[in-house]
Order: structure tokens, then sequence, then C-alpha cells
């Protein structure tokens, strides 16, 4: 009815229906990665109050230990640079080689989460636990946030790798290869942050 | 749609009870000290200052909606009109300079009347520490080494310096009449200076809810002569052979109770209330750097985040 | 193997909770009695469960938030005769045990299961059509939104009969909702509906921020969207901001109850005054989220029946974007008596009368919209007129609670409970009821019944300023909230006459039910055949009533505000036959929403009761039919030009029949 008066009588051929589907929904991952970044701060602001009540037990320069943190951190970071080889090798149609850059990736990121994996359980066994203080709680929630972020990126990488495998690169596989580098980067971007915050200004 | 304009006079008389009650027992209209009297006049000067607005407002949509009725086909009818830069001036303006007079006014305020000030010396302020617990007060006076359970007396026209902390969760302390409240909050030493101009009894209790008993957490506030009140100490010495201290009869008191009657304690631990704080700040069990210090107010800091 | 759960979870000797429970079961029953005897679940399925359509999911938000209405106005009334009765020793029938689930639920309901919903369910029916859009950015995102959303409806309404609710009022302040003095499931039942819900709402944000953006039709500048549209945006962008910190400061909590840790306890470094300013920080932009579309809608509504273009439409604009990023920094006003210093207090103080000021513009803004017009005194008019009134009678004692000084009286009294309600009620239920008989044709392809929309108006109007009024008197007595009791006998005449407003607002309840039975009824009387009863200005009018599933045959092109209004000036209503029709991509109905809803509502329920192996069962289980939807390809069509014809040229029939 009133649709097609709205039209007008201009010559509207084909429908510029085709909105660039990819582009938005990149563009609605960025937005998400918005809303994580105000979870994380919430937790940073957290731990930024919560960081002086030792309440008895150790305090950040007690637990931290710097050379392991350095190993953990280049290992992220060297990921990072590899999921961007992914994306160079996508943007270059090479799909066995966006597989193959994703799998070192998920490796590096793997051996980031296990390194972390230990650090927490070694504080555990000790008796320095989430449960000991409210600056291990904001401790262990804020970077233990940041490294189930990592797993669930490490579970997507492993989705990704069968796509690519099975189906190649597609209108659906490629907007989701570049979601997981936004959010791969992100993480990479809030471990900057962690590391420098909780890690560097505890010990110094 | 006559009868729209008669129901809606009738809505906004209600709102003016509050005046016409000033005086007639009413707590926050009738106050009866220094902070409570300066607070009335700011709830009415703030409420005079945005009548400047809403009175128009409500007397230009009743006469707007009434004109511009459909079936009133005298009155103009410009379907397009849609901006006028003399109305927005006007609308924006008027807004912003009441506003204005308003923000001076809360800055002058906040500070003037910020529970933080004392309102005297310290030597002729008589402190009082209280501690909500569940669901009671419980009112140290340090300086007369007593305590109480729901009962709080001090002197006419001496400024009062309550100390206030919590046993358990987070409360509020208040007597309604004499002016602001404060949160009690454990590990926290919070403060409110008050002072009553008028002798009496004023009920006071927790606004901020906090379980169970919550509703039952009321004491009475006795305002006295100073000889009323140098008997009342003594009664309360001699009431018994009560001590309390840290932490045996403390914890007695603090298991959880409800509509707890008034109870004396003629001998209480001048560090009754530090150790109180000192329990939550660092554990159970009190050791910690600052032991034999007074802890600074140090809310503002850590409210501001 | 069950945790904490036992049958003594159901409180078997709380007579109002079982016959609750009874009405609740009898009424479930018969209407899956209903369902079945008529042979509706594959429709039901097909068409609603698993559908993406934004049109569709609006009236189900819609829906789900007037059912629990219900509820939280049964809590409401519960409450008010309560304290109409226990004064000066009296106990009354509601022991603190129960009067402290019902205050706690009734706020939790009414804001996040009542009033989101509302705001959720407009602007998912609304916004896609004024952009002219055929749907939103991400649809399966859309239906999961609502399915989370509905799992923590299920689950405040689960606590009822299982278990309790939290007893610590709505906003569940730390160190009282930690396990030290909340070791019940209460606190829990809170934590995971909200949560749950919570995730939800945030998808939704997101939905929509990218919807309005990128999905506009040509034409559509920023600076020519309906100004619901606009508000739309910002509450949104409001979603997306602070969202987030509600999510993160449930999660800090959460941790302590299960994991022992110490954000907000009493004990080794907790600090309870971060959870205050935390859920503060989230709560009042939250606020803001349920007015501004309320604002959007009275701005549709007093255009178009007053048959002239909106008033300083820039203006309002820029007022919305104002006040949008003040909320962000007034989050303190909540707490002034917490003792933060003197200069603190008046910067929060300050910026919140700020906000004052692009309000009131608003509010002129839609008085010089009915001068010079032409009012009709429909019920939403009325609604709004209503609105204008009241809400800046609301608006005048926040301001007076923005001034810390008055605050330190006023805080936590019967005033403030009966501001905020003054200012919701009047401005965002007076909102939403008025977006609902306003939209409600283009929902339905009929119109509401006026005389008894009028009715329940009136009830409201009369019941809220009889059950608020006594209220703001009372607080000057030194009456607190929350109160299950009270000593001073003098306060109960006028507990007594707020119990008597909620009565009538009761009525007000009553009369809406009544409107809707007797519309349906009356449907062919009130049939909307053209798509636009109301000779409106903005483009979802432009479509039939309901509007084909594909929204528009033809995407429209735009060249002003209220481009319909224009074209209707120009051309008049006449009904042109196209040339061509095209083929309509649209995406597919889906079960994966409904799926991981339900399996989410198991999650929250075993964690609440410990059942740790559910728990983890029920996550992996959401985990896979998420991957399976990721694995979907089958996932949208394209509707063949010929069918687009035939529906459209069966709309264009009854139009000339109509003629």
């Amino acid at each position: 009815m009133a649709t097609d008066t709205l039209t007008n009588h201009s010559a509207h051929a084909p429908e510029h229906e085709h909105h660039d589907t990819g582009a938005i929904k990149v563009f609605g991952f960025w937005v998400y990665l918005m809303s994580d970044l105000i979870i994380f701060g919430s937790l940073f602001a957290a731990y930024a109050v919560l960081s002086p009540n030792t309440a008895g037990g150790p305090t950040p320069e007690e637990i931290f230990e710097l050379p392991f943190v350095l190993v953990e951190t280049f290992l992220l970071l060297f990921s990072s640079f590899t999921y961007g080889m992914a994306v160079l090798a996508m943007n270059d149609d090479r799909a066995e080689q966006v597989r193959n850059w994703l799998v070192i990736t998920f490796l590096l990121g793997a051996g980031f989460v296990g390194m972390e994996i230990y650090e927490f359980h070694n504080l555990v066994v000790e008796g320095f636990g989430p449960d000991r203080s409210a600056f291990l709680s904001s401790f262990f929630t804020l970077v233990g946030t940041h490294g189930t972020h990592v797993t669930f990126g490490l579970i997507w990488i492993l989705v990704m790798i069968f796509q690519v495998s099975t189906k190649g690169l597609t209108d659906v596989t490629r907007p989701r290869i570049m979601c997981l580098s936004l959010f791969w980067h992100f993480l990479d971007i809030v471990w900057i942050c962690v590391f420098t915050i909780v890690y560097l200004m505890g010990v110094l | 749609m006559r009868q729209k304009k008669y129901p809606r006079i009738f809505n906004i008389l209600p709102l003016l009870l509050p005046l016409l009650l000033s005086g007639c027992g009413s707590a926050l209209m009738a106050p009866k000290g220094e902070i409570g009297s300066e607070l009335k006049s700011l709830i009415l000067t703030a409420f005079g200052l945005m009548l400047i607005v809403v009175i128009p407002v409500i007397v230009m949509t009743l006469l707007f909606a009434w004109r511009y009725r459909h079936s009133n086909l005298m009155a103009k009818y410009a379907p397009d009109w849609s901006h006028s830069n003399k109305i927005e001036v006007v609308v924006w303006l008027v807004p912003c300079v009441i506003i204005f007079f308003l923000a001076i006014l809360t800055w002058k305020t906040s500070h003037s009347l910020d529970p933080h000030k004392p309102l005297a010396d310290k030597e002729d302020t008589l402190e009082i520490q209280a501690v909500s617990l569940d669901w009671k007060w419980l009112f140290i006076y340090p300086e007369q080494g007593i305590a109480t359970v729901n009962e709080v007396a001090f002197p006419v026209d001496t400024p009062v310096h309550f100390r206030v902390t919590s046993g358990s969760v987070m409360n509020s302390f208040m007597i309604p009449t004499l002016g602001s409240q404060i949160y009690a909050m454990a590990g926290m030493d919070n403060d409110v200076h008050l002072s009553a101009n008028e002798k009496g009894i004023y009920p006071g209790r927790s606004t901020n809810f906090s379980g169970a008993g919550f509703a039952g957490m009321t004491f009475d506030a006795h305002v006295t002569s100073e000889q009323d009140f140098q008997a009342w100490v003594d009664k309360v010495r001699n009431a018994n052979d009560d001590t309390l201290s840290f932490p045996d009869s403390y914890r007695q008191l603090a298991e959880p109770s409800e509509d707890v009657p008034v109870q004396y304690y003629s001998n209480v631990s001048p560090s009754l209330y530090k150790d109180i704080i000192d329990s939550f700040r660092y554990g159970d069990g009190g050791q910690g750097a600052h032991a034999g210090e007074h802890d600074e107010v140090a809310m503002s800091a850590e409210a501001a985040e | 193997m069950f945790g904490k759960l036992s049958l003594e979870a159901i409180p078997y000797h709380e007579p109002i909770i079982m016959v609750t429970a009874a009405v609740i079961g009898i009424v479930g029953a018969a209407v899956v009695g209903l369902i079945t005897y008529y042979r509706k679940w594959g429709y039901l399925w097909s068409e609603w469960i698993t559908s993406i359509d934004h049109k569709k999911l609006g009236i189900m938000y819609f829906l789900v938030a007037l059912v629990m209405l219900i509820r939280g106005f049964a809590d409401a009334i519960m409450m008010r005769s309560q304290q109409a009765i226990a004064a000066g020793g009296a106990e009354g029938y509601l022991p603190p045990e129960h009067y402290d689930q019902i205050f706690s639920a009734h706020g939790v309901i009414m804001i996040f299961f009542v009033a989101m919903p509302m705001v959720i369910g407009l602007m998912n029916l609304v916004v896609p059509l004024q952009i002219g859009a055929r749907d939103v950015a991400f649809p399966f995102m859309n239906n999961l939104s609502f399915w989370l959303f509905a799992a923590g409806v299920i689950l405040v309404n689960v606590s009822l009969v299982v278990g309790e609710f939290a007893k610590t009022g709505w906003l569940a302040y730390a160190p009282l909702s930690e396990t030290a003095y909340s070791p019940g499931v209460g606190v829990d039942y809170w934590i995971w509906a909200l949560q749950i819900s919570g995730i939800g709402t945030t998808l939704t944000g997101i939905n929509f921020f990218v919807t309005i953006l990128k999905m506009r039709t040509k034409g559509m500048k920023l600076f020519r969207m309906p100004i619901f549209t606009w508000t739309a945006l910002c509450t949104n962008v409001l979603i997306i901001a602070s969202f987030p910190i509600l999510t993160a400061t449930i999660a800090l909590l959460t941790l302590d109850r299960y994991l022992g840790m110490h954000f907000f306890t009493n004990d080794l470094g907790g600090n309870q005054m971060m959870y205050v300013n935390m859920i503060w920080a989230w709560g009042h932009p939250e606020v803001y989220i349920l007015i501004l579309p309320a604002f959007g809608v009275f701005s549709e509504v007093i255009a178009t029946f007053s048959k002239k273009r909106l008033f300083g439409y820039n203006t309002m604009v820029w007022a919305t974007v104002a006040i949008t990023i003040l909320s962000f920094m007034v989050w303190l006003h909540h707490f002034f008596t917490m003792g933060a210093g003197a200069n603190v207090n008046a910067f929060f103080g300050i910026a919140t009368m700020i906000i004052a000021i692009p309000t009131g513009v608003k509010i002129f803004n839609w008085l010089f919209t009915m001068y010079r017009g032409r009012v009709q005194f429909t019920s939403p008019v009325l609604w709004t007129i209503g609105f204008i009134i009241t809400f800046t009678l609301g608006g005048m004692t926040g301001v007076m609670l923005a001034v810390p000084g008055a605050n330190f009286v006023l805080h936590n009294s019967l005033f403030v409970i009966a501001h905020f309600h003054n200012v919701i009620i009047g401005g965002v239920v007076f909102g939403m009821m008025a977006g609902y008989a306003y939209w409600f044709p283009k929902a339905f392809g009929f119109k509401l019944d006026e005389k008894w929309g009028k009715r329940s108006f009136w009830c409201w109007l009369i019941g809220f300023y009889m059950a608020f009024m006594p209220l703001y008197v009372l607080s000057f007595y030194g009456a607190m909230r929350r109160m299950q009791s009270y000593e001073n006998t003098s306060w109960q005449p006028l507990m007594i006459v707020a119990w008597v407003g909620a009565v009538i607002i009761l009525l007000g309840i009553l009369c809406t039910v009544i409107q809707l039975i007797v519309s349906i009824r009356d449907r062919e009387k009130n049939a909307d055949v053209t798509g636009d009863p109301w000779d409106a200005r903005t483009l979802e009018w432009a479509v039939s009533s309901p509007p084909p599933y594909y929204n528009f045959a033809h995407l429209p092109e735009v060249n002003s505000i209220d481009h319909f209004w224009e074209m209707k000036k120009q051309e008049g209503f006449a009904a042109q036959a196209p040339t061509q029709y095209h083929d309509v991509h649209m995406p597919k109905n889906t079960a994966a929403g409904p799926i991981m809803g339900i399996i989410s509502i198991v999650f929250g329920f075993a964690l609440i009761w410990h059942i740790w192996w559910l728990a983890a069962l029920s996550a992996a289980g959401m985990f896979v039919t998420f991957l399976m939807r990721i694995f979907n390809d089958d996932i949208d069509y394209h509707v063949p030009a010929a069918e687009v014809e035939r529906i459209e040229r069966e709309h264009h029939k009854r139009l000339e029949m109509q003629a």
C-alpha cells in the first residue's frame, strides 16, 4: 500500500537491501567488545580499590614472579602476531595457511592459559587462594576473567580451524575470523593493562 | 472532556500538606535542633525554587490542552509551526538560572551542613559512640565509661559528636527530629555532629534496611538539662555491675535479637569501639599495623570511587 | 545428588504462597489444556516460540510484562495492606520473613520484569518499522535475548514455591546479601535471575544500537529519524555502557557467595562501599533506560494527536543526548549519607540537578507541540497529559533529594519511595500504557477499546496520587522505607489512605484486562484496515496492520522528518499499484534460542541449589546448542517476489473494499 507510494516514482531497480552483512557483524562485534571492556573496567576498578586489603595475607610483591609473567606475556603477544598472519593469509585467500596460523596461535594461547593455571594452582596450594583476602579475590578474578576469555577464544579458534578446513573461506567464515581477530587482539590489549597495573605496579 | 480539570487540582493539594503541617509534630518540619532547622529551611527553599517552574508547567499543560482541544475551532491552528528561538531561549535559560541558584545553595549547604563538620571545639562536645547490631543500637559513652542499649541521652544545647559503626550489616543512624543521618558500616568509623535546642524525648532508628528485626531497631533520645543528664549517667553507672568489654560480653550482646528492651552497662572497656572496628578491619583476632591509633575517617577517598 | 534441594524447600505451611501456587497451577494447566485441545502447539512453536520476527518478539515481551505486572502489583497491595494494619505494636499478617521477600521481589519484578520488557518490547515492535528496515541487525540474537529474559522470569517465579527470594531489598546491598547474613537461597535466586536476563538485555542493547546505526532505509539520516528511535538509540547506548557493570557486580557477589571470596564481605578486606558504588553506577543509567523510551512515546503521541509537528525536534535530540551523558555522572546521589565529604557530595548533587534542565526543555517542547495544534483526547493523550503533570512533580521532588543537605534527612524515608514511584509510574508506566494503546493496532490489526482505556487511566491517575501523596507527608514525620511494622499509630490513617489508592490502581489494572477482552471481542468493529488508524506521521504507519512479516515490500526512501506525513499531504491516501516486486531476503526461525533459554533455567536453578553436576551438564548443553547454531548454514531464505506480490495485492484489495 503506502509502502509503494513511499518508494516514489524513481526507477528503484534492484534493492540496495543487501546491506553488507559481514561488515555489520564485525561492527556489532566491536560494540560487544566495548561492553566487555566495561566489564574489565569494573574488575580493574575493584582491583584498584581492594589491592591494598591484604588482611594479613600475602602482598603483591610477595607472590608475583615477573620472569614468569614475562614469558606468559610473550606467548600472548606473539600469538597476536601469528593471528595477524592468519588474517593476512585470509585476505590472500589461502585457506590452508589460515588454518596453519590458527593452529600456531592456538598452541601459543594454550601455553599462556596453561602457565596461568599453573600460577593459580601454586598460589592456592600455598593457602593464598582467592578466599584468603580481598586483594587475592580481586587478583584472581581480574586475571582469571581474562584467562577465561582467552580460553573461550581458544575454543573459538578450534571451531574456526574446523570450519575453514571443511568449508573454506566463505561469506560466513570470513567475518567470523575477523571477529575472532578483534577478540584476540582485544584480549592482548587487556593483558597489557593487566600486567602493567597488577604485576608491574604490584612489584615496583 | 470537561471533567478532566477538577481531579487534577485535587491531585496537587495533598502535596501542599507538608507546608500546612509544619509545627504539628512533624519531625522534619518541626525540628528540635540547629542542624534540623537548617535542613528544614533548605528543603523549603529548594521546594519554593522548583515551584517557579512546576506551577507554570502545570498551568500551561491544563491551559494548552483545554484551549487547543480538537473541538475548539476558534483557536489558531498552526500545524507546521515547530520552532521558535524565543521559546528555546526561555525554556533553556529559566531552568538554568534556577539550577544555578540551587547549585550555589547546594555547594554552600553541602559544606555548612556536612555531617562530619564539628559544631564546636572538642572540649565542648560530648562524644557518643553508636554501634548498630542485629537488631538494636549500642551506645558507648567513652568519657563517662558507660554503655546503653536502645537509649541515648545528652544535654540540651550541647554539640554531640556521634561516632558510628556497625557490628554487622550496613545500617544508618538517625534521630529524625534533630537532623542528618549517617551510614553505619562495619570496620569503618563514620560520624555525624548533631545538637538539640529543646528538651524532650525524640525517636531514633536505623533507616537502612538490615534484616529481619529492622522494623524494631528503634531507640529513644532523651534530651535533658545538664543536671538531669548527670543524674542519668549516675543512674546507668549504678544500675548494675555489668561490664561490656571485647570480645566476650560484647559477642553475647551482638547475638541476633529483636525488639530489645533498654539495657544499661555500668562499665565499659575504653577500647571497645575501636576493638569492634578492628575486628572487621583486620579479620577476627584484630592483629594489624595500626594498633593504638585512631582511624581517620577514611571514608572520603573510598567513597569517592 | 540434589545439592541443597529437598522437599522442605516447598513452603507447605505458608497459606498465601500455597494458594498462589495453586492458582498459578490451575491457570497454567487450563492454558496448556486449551492449547492442546485446539491443537495449537505446532502453531505456537513455529509462529511464536522460534520466531526471530522483531514484531512477534516485541509482542511477547510486552505480554510477559503485563503478566508480571500482576505479580508485582500483588506484592504491592500486600505491602500496603500490611502497613495499613501493622501499627503501634500490631504485627500484621506478614512477618518480616515474608514481608522482606515481598518488598524485595516487588522492586526486582517491577524494574526487571515489567518495566524493562515493556520498554524493550516497544522498541522491538516499533524501531525497525520506524527506520524502514525488515528486521534488526541480528535476529537470532534478538530471539535469544527474549528467551534469556524469559528464563529470568521463570526463575523469579519458581522462587515463590521452591525455596525463598532475597530478603535484602531489590539491589541486595552487601554485606546483608553475603552468605554470612543471607545464608539461604534467596539471594542466589536474585543473582541468577538477574544475571541471565541481564545478558539478554545487553545483547538487545548491542542489537538495536547496530540496527539503528546501520540499517536505516535510504535517505533516513540520523536527524530525520523519529524521536522514538532517537530515544531508543540513546537507551541502547545506556544499556551497552551500564549493564556490563551490573554483570560484573553481580559476578563479584556470586564469587563471594560461591567461592568464599572477599569483594564485599565484612571481613578479610571486603569493601561494602564498593558494592554500593558499582551497583548504582549501573542503577542510575538504568532508570534513564526506562524513562527515555517513555519520553519517545510521548513525543510520537503528542505530535500525532495534536495533528502538528513535534516542537523543537533538534532540541529534543540534543536534550536526550545530554541526559544520556549526564546520567553516568550522578550515581552517588543514591548514597549521600554514606559519608563522602562535602566536595564530593556537592559535585554529584549539582550534576544531578543539571539533568533537570534538558528534561525540563523536553516538557516545554511537548507543551508547545500542543500549542496551536488540534488536540484529540484519546487515551494515549490522556496518559501524556497525566504524565506531564505527574512527572514534573516527581522531578521536583527529585531535585529536592539532589540537595545533599535535604537528602540527609530524606534518604531511606518514604519520601524517596514516593519520589521514584512518582517518576516511574508517572513517567514509565504512563508512557508504556500510552505506547501500548498507540501501537496496539499496528501489532494486531484492531484498536483497543477507548472507553475502558480511559477508565484505566483515571483509576491509575487518581489511585497513584492517593497511594503516594500520603507517603510524602509521612516521610516528614520520620517514616522510613521497608518497615514491616511501626510504633507510631498516628501514621496509620495515611497508611490506610495509601492502601485505598493501591486498590484504585488495582481497579485500573482490571480495566486494562477488561479492555483487552472487550477489544478482542470487538475486533471486527475496531479493525484497522488501512494501517494508519491515527492519521500519524512516521513510517510504521505506512504498512498494513499487522505488517507483513517482511515489513516493507519495497524499502522506502525518505527525504524529511515525518516523511510519511509529508507524502500523505502531497499525494493523498491513494493506494497505487506498484509496478514490480522483488525477492526478499529473510532470516529463518530458530529453535536454538528457546532451547538455550530453557537450559539456562536449569542452569540457574542448579547453581542456586548447588547441584553442581546439573549445572555443568546444562552449561554444556547450552554450549552444544550454540555450536549447533554456529554450524547451521540453513539460517535464511528468500521470499519469492510472487509471494510478496500476493500479500501486497490482498492488502490493496482490502483497502479498496473499504474506500
